[in-house]
């Protein structure tokens, strides 16, 4: 009832290219940012900042970092893990190399190191599309992940060849580190979080956006009417390298806080963003959000209804739980192949003549 | 034959300026094919050119060396006073010369209005930063940009469908909005690639008064292939007609239908 364009008139051209142009849209994700920031630091403890939050907060990071790979500029990458085990090492270094230096400016300087190595990375995509590019970026997904194991400078040849966060500060607050707060550690990943879906919001609505889309739906006309390829597609692969680096850095820093590269950053890793990019929507800020809610939260519902409500044992839960989020998936992706952010696409649609629909 | 050298004046009265473009000698070879072979033609500034010829005479491959994609193993192409060098296909796009596909070649993802401005790729130069935080130069020049989209919009009548998706749209309409890309660049040169091919003879007609007002309004200078011999007669100033990669006629649609050459190519020849 009330979402509605009719009365809601546009009188400029900034008005008219917003992000949310239907008024209810805007009112709603206000109210959805003040809910973020003021009231739920508040409601949470352990358990709901370490099995829910942070996870989905920041594989949405790394969702939308890939999304802007695969779903605006067409390019598939399998090497995600790798970029955020980038990510992650790089932060591990900067910290414990220039303390002074706070915390945050560490986290945004690891996506700026990961941009460059996704840049390298990105340069067969000139040459190669699809599947094969698909092979090369699974070779840097393997290189970086033997590279960490393999040279010790990267661990700063501790004798376990694991990296742990030191307790690191922000405003007085400790943010990594066993001492963190709950509420202080998922405050420090929503502001990244926020940030990083305005920016990709900004870039993918503008020119970049256009480019990258132009690139992805038909290359070849898109390089006639005056799209650089090469400029087009690395900065696809640099964009898209800056928020996956960030996304690997707050999960080493503020989720794991220790991290052995092959477990948390191995191939697993790139299918799961990958799939949480694809059940989400390619080309969909939003559907990055719904993607990393799916697989973050579905297994969390399942664990809790099968062991907590109906009293299975831990073991038979977790087996069957892979077996229905995987079913889910398949069932998902042949009903509404062009996920989540579809789906809502179709209900604002639906809802937009609620209750006349003729 | 009409003189041509200082510029002319048309028919309706239409200034016809200097050579803006011209091609010199061009041969084009796929290994053992001859596409093109040694072609020589200018196309004048403000001027509808229009090459025709039968299937497989080399016309695409013609608008395909002067748009970039292919590049010719001999000849010269000169633009605007200047032999231009061997460049990629955006860059010739960057210096003002626009085109649109025989098979559509749209962004079918994307809207209307985002495929349009795409074609503003060269009036816009703002940097990712200030993209990334949308204030200043980005979004300055998102609006101002929008201001002349919008024109070409309303010029080319689908302001009904500009938020629509273009994978969505009939395929005259789609037709119309590559040529609305082509035109948001502001081109000096705008090749056609066929553009009524498909069509019947009401989308046509629609057609070709959008090609004239482009070019009684804009000035702009078009290059165009089409088969449908009455559409190329009635609307361009000068024909080159190829037949097998060679140029067999060149000059006002008079004088090319008059031509004994043209005439044998189209209607065949006994050969005896």
């Amino acid at each position: 009832m009330f979402y509605r364009e009719a009365g809601d008139f546009k009188s400029s051209y900034v008005e008219d290219g917003q992000t949310f142009p239907i008024r209810f849209d805007r009112y709603r994700y206000y109210a959805v940012l003040l809910v973020g920031f003021a009231v739920v630091p508040f409601l949470i403890n352990d358990y709901w900042v370490n099995a829910v939050f942070l996870p989905f907060l920041i594989y949405s990071i790394a969702a939308i970092g890939l999304n802007i790979l695969v779903g605006y500029c067409g390019q598939v990458s399998l090497g995600t893990g790798g970029f955020m085990a980038v990510g992650a090492y790089a932060c591990y270094k900067l910290m414990t190399a220039f303390e002074g230096i706070n915390v945050f400016f560490h986290v945004i300087l690891s996506g700026g190191i990961t941009a460059a190595v996704c840049v390298l990375f990105g340069l067969p995509s000139l040459r190669i599309k699809g599947f094969y590019l698909a092979v090369a970026t699974l070779a840097a997904q393997f290189f970086l992940v033997w590279l960490f194991n393999r040279v010790p400078w990267f661990y700063n040849y501790s004798a376990s060849g694991q990296i742990s966060a030191p307790e690191r500060t922000l405003f007085g607050i400790p943010v990594t580190g066993a001492e963190t707060a709950p509420w202080a550690a998922y405050l420090f990943c929503l502001v990244f979080c926020v940030a990083s879906a305005i920016i990709a919001r900004n870039l993918t609505r503008g020119m970049a956006g256009r480019k990258w889309m132009a690139i992805r739906d038909m290359d070849i006309a898109a390089e006639i009417i005056g799209v650089n390829p090469l400029k087009a597609k690395l900065s696809a692969f640099a964009i898209s390298g800056f928020f996956v680096g960030i996304s690997g850095a707050l999960f080493f820093s503020v989720y794991l806080g220790a991290v052995e590269v092959g477990e948390a950053f191995g191939i697993n890793k790139s299918f799961l963003v990958l799939f949480m990019v694809i059940i989400g929507g390619l080309g969909s800020i939003f559907g990055s959000f719904a993607g990393a809610a799916f697989l973050v939260l579905l297994p969390v519902l399942l664990k809790n209804v099968l062991v907590g409500t109906l009293g299975w044992p831990t073991d038979l839960a977790a087996h069957l739980e892979f077996i229905i989020v995987g079913a889910m998936i398949v069932v998902f992706l042949i009903a509404e192949p062009h996920g989540l952010a579809q789906l809502w696409r179709v209900a604002k649609e639906k809802l937009r003549l609620w209750p006349f629909p003729h | 034959m009409l003189d041509t050298s200082e510029g002319y004046v048309t028919e309706d009265g239409r200034k016809i300026g200097g050579v803006v473009m011209e091609m010199k000698n061009i041969t084009l070879r796929f290994g053992g094919v001859v596409a093109i072979k040694d072609i020589s033609f200018d196309v004048r500034e403000g001027e509808i050119r229009a090459i025709i010829g039968p299937n497989g005479a080399g016309k695409s491959s013609m608008l395909n060396v002067i748009s970039g994609f292919y590049n010719p193993q001999e000849g010269e192409v000169w633009y605007k006073g200047q032999r231009r060098p061997h460049m990629k296909p955006y860059q010739v796009a960057r210096q003002g010369i626009a085109r649109t596909f025989q098979n559509i070649a749209l962004f079918e993802g994307m809207t209307v209005l985002d495929n349009v401005m795409t074609g503003r790729i060269r009036q816009m130069q703002a940097g990712l930063l200030s993209q990334a935080i949308w204030k200043g130069k980005a979004e300055r020049e998102e609006v101002e940009n929008r201001e002349a989209v919008e024109k070409i919009i309303d010029f080319l009548e689908i302001q009904s469908i500009r938020k629509t998706p273009v994978g969505r749209l009939p395929y005259g309409l789609k037709k119309r909005v590559e040529l609305a890309r082509a035109l948001a660049a502001e081109p000096s040169i705008l090749l056609l690639d066929e553009p009524m091919a498909g069509m019947n003879v009401e989308e046509k007609e629609d057609m070709s008064r959008f090609v004239l007002d482009v070019n009684d309004e804009f000035g702009t200078t078009i290059v165009l292939i089409e088969h449908d011999m009455g559409v190329v007669m009635d609307l361009s100033d000068r024909v080159v007609v190829m037949d097998y990669g060679k140029k067999i006629g060149d000059g006002t649609p008079d004088e090319v239908r008059k031509n004994q050459d043209v005439i044998d190519a189209y209607l065949g020849v006994a050969h005896d």
